[in-house]
Formats: C-alpha cells, sequence, structure tokens
C-alpha cells in the first residue's frame, strides 16, 4: 500500500537557515507517529509544510497521492490556491496556542469551516458539531466563547474543529505545551481516544514523553533538520541506538520522571 | 442685534455642515474598506491603485484638492456643484486616511488566526470578512472616532467654495454685524456640540460590538 505521506529529499530554508535538510520521510494510513527533538531540530516545520502553511524550496512531497507542485502550475512551489485547497482537504491541524475563533461561539468555531468549506446544511453541521463536542467533553460549553473556557477546554475545542472537516491525516503542533500542567491530562486524554481510530493518520510533535509511548506506532527523534532515529516506542525509549538519542532522552527524561513522581507521591 | 438673533442664520450653516460631514464620513468609510482591502490585495494592479489614491490624498492639502474640484476641473469640461464636490472630495480625504485605519487594524489580527483559517480550508475571501473583519473592526473604531471629528473640522473649508456652512454663516454674520466675539464663540460652541456627538455616536457603536464575552479587553488568545 502506498504511503499516505511521502517526502522526498524535501529542502526548506528560513533565509541562510536550512531546516530541513534533503528530508525524507514516509507515513502509512492509520500510522500513529510522534515527532521528538530538541526545539528548532525541524519537526515543528514538518507539520507546517504538511499544512500548508510554509513553502518548501527543494524536493518532492505529496499526501494521499496529491503532490504539492501543481501539475502545469505556475512553476514548482508555487501551487494556486485551488490546488493548495485540494491538498488541504486531506490535513487538519491542532496547534500549540489552540486558535480558536474569539468572536464565534464553541459551537459556531466547529460548525463554520464544515458549513462554509463542505457546503454541510448547517442543521447537519450542529448536529455532528454537538456529537463531536459530546466526544470531547464539553457538550455544555457550545454556546460558551472561546474566552469563557480554560486551555485544555479550548484546545478540546480546537480538535474537535480540526475532526469536523474529517481530515485523513491529523497534525498536533504541540498541543499541551501552553497548557498549566493539571489541564495537560484531560488534552492527551481526548488524543489517546482518537489514536484508536485505525483510519486516521496522526502526526504528533509533543515533550510528553510518557504519552508518546503509549499512543504511537512509531518515534522519530529529529536533530538540526533529519530523523537521526526512529522505531517502535518500547525499543525506542528502551534501547536507542544513537548518543544523541540518548543524550535527548536523559535531559528530558531526567526532568519529567521525578516529577510526575513526586506529584504521585504527595497524593 | 443681540446674540440670540444670531442663533437662526448659525443653526441653518450647522444643518448644511452636519449634512456635509455625515456625508462625507459614510462615503469615506465606504473608500476606506475599499482602498483598505485594495491595499492588502495580492494583485500588483488593484493593490498599486490604492497606494497611488492614498498618497495622492494623504499627501496634499484639502484647501488645494476643494479648488482643484471646483475651479481646476470644470476647464477639463467636469463640473459639479458646491456641494457634490464639497462631500466628494472630504470622502476622499477621509477614505485616504481611513484606509490606513482599515489596513492596519487588518495587520494587527494574530498571523495564528489566520493560520488557523487556512488549516480549516477557508478561502481568503471567507477569511477577510468571516475571520479577520469581525476582529480587526473592533480595533478600528478608536482612530475612525479620530478622523469623524477630523472630518467635521474639515468641512469649514467648504465655506471657501460658497457653500453655506456654519463657518460660512459666521462670516457673513460678523460681516454685517462686526460682532466678531459673540459670533465666533458661538460658532465654536455649534462645531463643539456637533463634535460631541460624532463621539458619542463612534463611542456608542464600539461599545456595542465590544460587548459580551467575545472579546474582553485586548485579549487575543
Amino acid at each position: 500500500m502506498n504511503p499516505i505521506i511521502r517526502f522526498q529529499n524535501v529542502t526548506k530554508r528560513f533565509g541562510a537557515l536550512t531546516v530541513l535538510d534533503n528530508f525524507n520521510f514516509e507515513v502509512q494510513r492509520g500510522e500513529k507517529v510522534t515527532l521528538i527533538g530538541p526545539s528548532g531540530s525541524g519537526k515543528s516545520t514538518v507539520l507546517r509544510i504538511l499544512m500548508t502553511l510554509e513553502p518548501f524550496q527543494d524536493g518532492l512531497l505529496e499526501t494521499d497521492g496529491i503532490s504539492y507542485h501543481e501539475p502545469n502550475g505556475r512553476g514548482p512551489f508555487k501551487a494556486s490556491e485551488k490546488h493548495l485547497h485540494k491538498i488541504r482537504c486531506n490535513v487538519g491541524m491542532v496547534f500549540q496556542s489552540f486558535n480558536l475563533f474569539p468572536h464565534m461561539t464553541v459551537l459556531r468555531n466547529v460548525v463554520e469551516a464544515p458549513v462554509a468549506v463542505l457546503k454541510m446544511k448547517r442543521e447537519e453541521a450542529e448536529s455532528r458539531a454537538t456529537e463531536l463536542l459530546r466526544m470531547v467533553g464539553l457538550s455544555d460549553k457550545k454556546d460558551h466563547f472561546p474566552s469563557q473556557l480554560s486551555g485544555g477546554q479550548q484546545q478540546r475545542v480546537a480538535i474537535a474543529r480540526a475532526l469536523a472537516m474529517r481530515p485523513r491525516v491529523l497534525l498536533f503542533d504541540e498541543p499541551t505545551s501552553a497548557l498549566d500542567p493539571q489541564l495537560v491530562g484531560e488534552v492527551l486524554g481526548v488524543i489517546r481516544d482518537l489514536a484508536s481510530e485505525h483510519d486516521l493518520t496522526m502526526l504528533l510533535v509533543t515533550h510528553e514523553m510518557r504519552f508518546a509511548r503509549e499512543v504511537s506506532d512509531r518515534v522519530c527523534f529529529f536533530d538540526k533538520g533529519r530523523i537521526v532515529e526512529q522505531g517502535e516506542p518500547e525499543r525506542f525509549f528502551s534501547n536507542p541506538q544513537q548518543p544523541r538519542t540518548r543524550e535527548f532522552l536523559s535531559s528530558i527524561l531526567g526532568e519529567q520522571e521525578p516529577i510526575r513522581e513526586s506529584i504521585s507521591c504527595a497524593r | 442685534m443681540t446674540w440670540t438673533q444670531y442663533l437662526a442664520p448659525l443653526l441653518k450653516g450647522a444643518q448644511v455642515t452636519v449634512m456635509i460631514s455625515l456625508a462625507s464620513i459614510t462615503f469615506g468609510v465606504i473608500l476606506a474598506f475599499a482602498a483598505g482591502i485594495a491595499r492588502m490585495s495580492s494583485n500588483r494592479f488593484v493593490s498599486g491603485l490604492a497606494f497611488v489614491y492614498i498618497a495622492l490624498f494623504r499627501g496634499t492639502p484639502l484647501l488645494v484638492q476643494l479648488f482643484w474640484f471646483y475651479y481646476a476641473l470644470p476647464l477639463i469640461g467636469i463640473s459639479f456643484d458646491p456641494i457634490t464636490t464639497g462631500i466628494m472630495t472630504l470622502s476622499l480625504l477621509t477614505g485616504a486616511f481611513g484606509a490606513e485605519v482599515v489596513r492596519g487594524a487588518l495587520l494587527a489580527v494574530p498571523n495564528t488566526q489566520l493560520e488557523a483559517a487556512r488549516a480549516l480550508n477557508f478561502s481568503k475571501r471567507y477569511t477577510l470578512w468571516h475571520i479577520s473583519m469581525p476582529q480587526a473592526i473592533i480595533e478600528m473604531m478608536p482612530p475612525f472616532g479620530n478622523l469623524a471629528i477630523q472630518n467635521l473640522k474639515d468641512t469649514a473649508l467648504v465655506s471657501l467654495i460658497s457653500i453655506a456652512d456654519l463657518t460660512f454663516q459666521a462670516q457673513s454674520m460678523r460681516n454685517i454685524t462686526l460682532d466678531s466675539a459673540t459670533v465666533y464663540t458661538l460658532t465654536l460652541v455649534g462645531y463643539f456640540i456637533i463634535a460631541l456627538c460624532l463621539m458619542l455616536i463612534v463611542r456608542f457603536i464600539e461599545m456595542k460590538l465590544r460587548r459580551g464575552p467575545a472579546f474582553p479587553r485586548g485579549a487575543h488568545t
């Protein structure tokens, strides 16, 4: 079976800085992949390129068989809005800072895109949105505005909003990094439920190592615009091969684990 | 003549001033949105056209603009009556300054909002009108309030193309009575009262827009 995401020798530069360097990466349909690595290693850029929020300078990329180069387009890397629209039909994204629309109620945040983009009937979109909000545990908040919700609740609305567009690929860009520690759990809970869906392909950038181990089929460690090491989570975390991976894991786990344990002791 | 006898002609002039001001603010705001949005267009020709318009009208004195439309334009066969000329010129001036207000407020919408809109596959047009504009319009209100008052005060210049506005009436009263102190004091009070009304109207619109939980002051998340 063809991979749903395929990066072939993709290079991405911001000015003189090369963020992705001849990057190769494939994701199978339904696979749950976690991207980890130090900040600036290019993992968020991978998601942003997939979402068409960033152009890239060289290489080939396709999602679900659709190339990011427009056939007969205005030259490479200058796809028309129409072509980008087609690509985005398959991809959804959840942002670190939620990015809900502050002037719309929770329900409208979820309903708006299916009605405006997918041309769904409003009643149908609303009943689906209500269902999605129930799934993320927020059916009682549908008439609230984002400013009236906690960060964790806002992020759960953002997940429902992305799901309402029925993406084949869902991207999570550090979905819990902007949250107070006590709110992280509720968001991870929702993502964990989603991970049990077979058809949905998920790419997750996170610093929650324990969670990555639990939900993903594969963990990829990024450093300096390349995947240094990847593998099935049990093996990856228990027996990392590369020195750079070991260094990163010990620095981040060294910080995380004792804190978690002290919390559970306090309880 | 006592000061109460000045009131009738001054009020007549005030009516003309209010009419010209309200009309040119209305057209000016429409022009401001058109030019401000055009400025942000990815189409070079459209944004270039808007740039030239904004630069021309911001960069030249209103008085000279008025004279140009009133005295110079008829020489190439296009002429309007004084009121139309006054409203047109003031609209174009207010529109040019307002365009920068619209553009600035649209640019102030956080980029994260536009990224979320892209991720949801909204079209550019939809994003402008349903995501950016509702958030930007609130930020436009204070500077639009300034422009409205500036516009009102600028209407005084139309007296120089023979429109019988508040300033024009004041001038003729003074020429008859030579009672400068009373006439000009009443005129100032007249302008101030109209300005106060304008401020209250803009403030009222802003309060209406800001009310409710959607926009807690200053918060953009």
